[in-house]
């Protein structure tokens, strides 16, 4: 008799163990990854059934005259875990905000992973963990995925790829060409505080800081101002460029300009510092959970009440205005009382020393 | 107290926009060099043309390293990391800088060269400790604010005993570029229209501020010794302004706060003591000038990356559409090269005008270039406030 | 040319070295080309290295004579 328990397999050492390459060949390596890591975490009937596939239900909106958004994002952050959050809840939020900036409901995500031979099983465990979270608090189930591993050498430990599909309100339409002259311009927060977060424990620059990165899921946000204001013309996030890369994308796009003004911008004093000591300008520095908003002038007022009436909205502000501008420019009214451009970025803004 | 805030509060810029605004001849020109990239940057940044009447003309000057670095310097640092497999150690700012062949150093790491980017010089030497089977390489600019940091790390080197750590040294020295763009003495044409200059902030915390006394004394050129917040600069244009209606030429300090006559004697000596000076040295749009950079010791022979690699130095010209030389040189504005934000743009820079964030015309194109037919906004006398 | 920045000492640290404190942002700094340097100075700080001193008095006379200017030729509002 054989004293080995039927129907037995040893775990995955999750501890030490690594992604070698049979994790990705579709064998039984594969299949206990994919139980054990995954589907343990993002637990729910669409991703029970194991299909390769995701049925979904039709949301109630579209027979009321809301539309279907779909919306993609691919997420290679370096490092992988920082202060306030990782990659995996990272693309999470990323995603379900791409699809709110659309006005709206985020119903589904997909989740895509392409994972490096070598990278620690321990680190994958804790990546998926904290995308289980962040979807279970955004009430957006991970419904379907996919797995594949590349040779040591050919990723960065771990690429993530997600889908959302969400489904709009009737009547609303958003979009970056909808900014008009005399509309108003609002961020719902602190801006920079992402992009110092992570930089603080990038290689090579250590300094210590209590900031944590904003990344949050902005769709109830979003919720709450169309609610109070369904009018509004425009809604993005200042994710990689940050503010000064965004607004010059929505510029463009409508064909209009753009006056703000500096001391209206709301940039914590850590953030400022941290730039200051890089030589990084703080429009520029990447937001994960924050928004902005342009919308008629006089329903200002009424956003804005609205967006600080919910808590992810507490330190909102107007920031500016659109105007007619054929040249498209972004100008700024320095906190000095000088003005300045707000210029588009080229590359990546790197920290100086002249 | 803490230095920054009260120095950019917007009353005291406004009541000093004025007092320049009534203090200028009408009509009148005053072109003020700034000589340092720190202003340059500072000005554009706080948006400060727009305080200052028409009559102020800010010119900048060549105090930026990364733009009087010769293309053939950016050749040499590539040909380190590429052929001789050192890992090279720059600051962020050389990094897309444009070298011969539509090469740089962002370029060649992409195509597998180990240029790595550090904010200290002291990340290069930990790198050189960490990784003792590499060549490990430094790629040093900078004016004298940046050169003890140079020295005191080479110091440290050699204590080490370090085997695989060394620099590639171009550092340049203050007072023998603004001689470069005021020419032989007292003075001539290609100079005259610069009237008085905004001096460097740092460099003087190092140099402190006797070594400006030649531009009183052999061009009567006005310095004024400046802060890098924009409420020193307001001030020490309107104590420029003073100096040239009275007609006096003299080394005045503004920054009293760091700067004093003889500087940080500590980090001279330290300068001095692995540091000495080069016969002559080319700079960007300034020709070769004498006795106005620095190399290593004799006898840190064996961290001059110059003698311990055969990567020589090679001359090579300037596009010869690129304006950088005479940019820097104050003769031309950004606006005045014919290629300006059409084939040369931050995305695409020709020269090191444009790449740098300090550069004239990068400056300009990304802060400015709105303003060429913007109006000041500073008050005119009898005006209502 | 230059970034430099004031920033507070917090601490000073072995090996010449101390822990520089900006708005809540921390960083180790080196001090090996000042003298002197105690918890509660203001120095510039450029490229990792305590670079100068920042003197409060004369910061505070800087001002002083900042306000002075921007007050006097508004009242008098003449130029020389």
């Amino acid at each position: 008799m054989s004293p080995v328990k039927p129907g037995y397999t040893r775990p995955l050492d999750l501890r030490h163990g690594r992604i070698d390459m049979s994790h990705g060949s579709g064998g039984r390596s594969m299949v206990q990854l994919i139980e054990q890591i995954f589907l343990s975490a993002f637990d729910n009937p669409a991703l029970a059934a194991r299909d390769d596939h995701a049925v979904l239900t039709t949301p109630p909106e579209l027979a009321l005259g809301g539309q279907l958004v779909m919306a993609t994002d691919s997420h290679v952050v370096s490092p992988l875990f920082f202060p306030g959050g990782d990659i995996g809840c990272l693309s999470v939020h990323g995603t379900v905000n791409d699809v709110a900036m659309a006005g709206a409901r985020p119903l589904w995500l997909s989740a895509g992973f392409i994972l490096e031979e070598g990278f620690p099983l321990a680190d994958l465990q804790r990546i998926v963990t904290s995308m289980a979270r962040a979807a279970a608090d955004a009430g957006v189930p991970i419904v379907t995925g996919d797995t594949k591993v590349v040779q040591a050498g050919k990723g960065d430990g771990v690429f993530i790829n997600t889908t959302g599909v969400g489904v709009t309100r009737p009547g609303v339409h958003l979009s970056g060409s909808l900014a008009r002259p005399g509309d108003a311009i609002l961020v719902s927060g602190t801006m920079g505080d992402h992009g110092v977060a992570v930089m603080s424990v990038r290689e090579g620059l250590s300094f210590g800081t209590t900031l944590l990165s904003d990344t949050q899921s902005l769709h109830t946000l979003v919720a709450a101002m169309l609610d109070a204001v369904p009018g509004i013309h425009v809604l993005r996030d200042p994710t990689r460029g940050g503010l000064g890369a965004t607004l010059n994308e929505i510029a463009s796009q409508s064909g209009v300009g753009m006056r703000l003004s500096e001391s209206a911008i709301p940039v914590r004093g850590e953030v400022r510092a941290a730039c200051e000591l890089l030589g990084l300008d703080p429009l520029y520095v990447a937001n994960e959970g924050k928004l902005l908003a342009i919308c008629p002038a006089d329903q200002a007022d009424a956003l804005l009440a609205a967006m600080r009436a919910h808590p992810q909205g507490r330190d909102a502000a107007r920031i500016g205005s659109v105007v007619d501008d054929p040249n498209r420019f972004v100008q700024m009214t320095t906190a000095l009382g000088g003005q300045r451009m707000v210029d588009w970025l080229s590359g990546e803004q790197l920290p100086r020393i002249c | 107290m803490k230095y920054v805030d009260e120095f950019r509060n917007a009353d005291l810029a406004r009541g000093l926009a004025r007092a320049i605004t009534q203090a200028v001849a009408p009509g009148h020109r005053y072109n003020l060099m700034e000589f340092c990239g720190g202003h340059t940057h500072a000005i554009a940044r706080h948006g400060l043309r727009a305080l200052l009447p028409p009559e102020i003309e800010l010119i900048h000057g060549p105090g930026c390293p990364v733009c009087v670095l010769p293309i053939g310097r950016i050749d040499q640092a590539i040909a380190l990391a590429r052929d001789h497999g050192v890992l090279l150690c720059t600051y962020a700012d050389l990094m897309r800088v444009p070298a011969s062949n539509a090469s740089s150093l962002m370029k060649a790491r992409s195509q597998g060269a180990d240029v790595r980017m550090v904010y200290s010089a002291i990340d290069a030497l930990k790198l050189a400790q960490q990784h003792p089977d590499r060549e490990v390489v430094f790629l040093a600019i900078g004016f004298e604010t940046t050169t003890p940091p140079t020295a005191s790390v080479l110091r440290q080197a050699r204590a080490l005993g370090l085997r695989n750590f060394s620099v590639l040294c171009n550092h340049v020295l203050t007072p023998p570029a603004m001689r470069g763009i005021l020419g032989p003495a007292p003075g001539n044409e290609t100079s005259a229209h610069l009237h008085g200059f905004i001096g460097p902030a740092h460099v003087s915390t190092v140099i402190g501020s006797e070594p400006y006394r030649f531009c009183a004394d052999d061009y009567h050129r006005p310095v004024v010794i400046t802060g890098f917040e924009p409420l020193d600069v307001m001030q020490a244009v309107l104590m420029l302004v003073r100096q040239l209606n009275e007609g006096r030429a003299e080394i005045e300090n503004q920054f009293t706060r760091s700067v004093t006559p003889l500087g940080n004697q500590k980090a001279q000596a330290l300068m001095a003591e692995v540091f000495e000076l080069r016969d002559s040295f080319e700079w960007r749009g300034l020709g070769s000038l004498p006795h106005s950079a620095l190399k290593l010791r004799p006898e840190y022979a064996s961290f001059d990356a110059e003698q311990r690699f055969a990567a020589p130095y090679r001359a090579v010209a300037d596009a010869k559409a690129c304006e950088c030389g005479a940019i820097l040189r104050g003769e031309k504005r950004p606006q005045d090269c014919r290629v300006f934000g059409t084939v040369c743009t931050p995305d695409n820079p020709i020269g090191s005008c444009m790449v740098s964030s300090e550069g004239a015309c990068a400056a300009h194109y990304t802060y400015g270039r709105f303003m060429t037919d913007m109006p000041t906004i500073a008050e005119k006398p009898g005006a209502t406030a | 040319m230059c970034l430099a920045v004031p920033a507070r000492v917090v601490e000073c640290l072995e090996g010449v070295r101390a822990l520089i404190d900006l708005e809540g942002v921390r960083m180790e700094i080196s001090l090996e080309l000042l003298d002197d340097v105690r918890p509660g100075d203001y120095v510039i700080v450029h490229v990792g290295y305590a670079i100068g001193k920042l003197d409060e008095d004369e910061a505070l006379a800087t001002l002083q004579a900042m306000a002075a200017m921007a007050q006097a030729d508004a009242r008098e509002g003449a130029q020389p």
